[in-house]
């Protein structure tokens, strides 16, 4: 298991879930905002990774 | 004012339930009735903790001289027993040269500190703030 990606994707998983469990109650509004959760950390490191592209180190 | 013995009975649960929450993930919340919760808790951040190991992350040793390594040390002990566990049997070396030790490193340090947030919660919970 070297993909970053999929690294990087089950991290957020994990960081996203337990947030979510911790700060709501509902499991609707946990699954909305796990899923907002993890969607923003994935969206946030394709943005970044993009940002960063064009730098040489 | 001298504390009353009913005063120092919650204390000492209050005490033992946050012990509890923190040697074993969402031991806390079971404790508390929420079981859901607590399940959640008790699967999800051992087998994160069981990743970072297992992509030879590593289980930083307490080193004052360096405040970085002190830290991560701390914050990888917030996954309670699993971290003397998994010291006992010899996992968490690290390997620098694998291409996922910073992940694992990340995944380590990142389980002990939401079940430091997990223990939190549990107290909020049992003192009736939530």
């Amino acid at each position: 298991m070297q993909s970053h990606l999929l690294l990087m994707a089950i991290f957020a998983f994990f960081v996203s879930l337990v947030f979510a469990v911790i700060a709501k109650d509902d499991v609707a509004d946990q699954l909305r905002f796990g899923g907002m959760m993890f969607g923003g950390f994935l969206a946030s490191a394709v943005v970044l990774g993009w940002l960063m592209y064009p730098f040489p180190f | 004012m001298p504390a009353t013995a009913a005063e120092e009975t919650q204390t000492g649960t209050l005490f033992l339930l946050c012990l509890a929450s923190w040697a074993i993930p969402g031991a806390g919340h079971l404790w508390l009735g929420r079981r859901s919760k607590g399940l959640i808790f008790l699967v999800a951040l051992p087998l994160m903790f069981a990743i970072g190991v297992a992509i030879r992350g590593r289980l930083f040793p307490f080193e004052l001289s360096d405040p970085l390594v002190g830290l991560a040390a701390l914050a990888n002990l917030g996954i309670g027993a699993t971290y003397f566990v998994a010291n006992a049997l010899g996992y968490g070396l690290g390997d620098v040269r694998a291409v996922t030790y910073e992940y694992g490193n990340a995944f380590l340090i990142v389980a002990g500190l939401l079940n430091m947030l997990v223990v939190i919660d549990a107290y909020d919970l049992a003192m009736g703030r939530k």
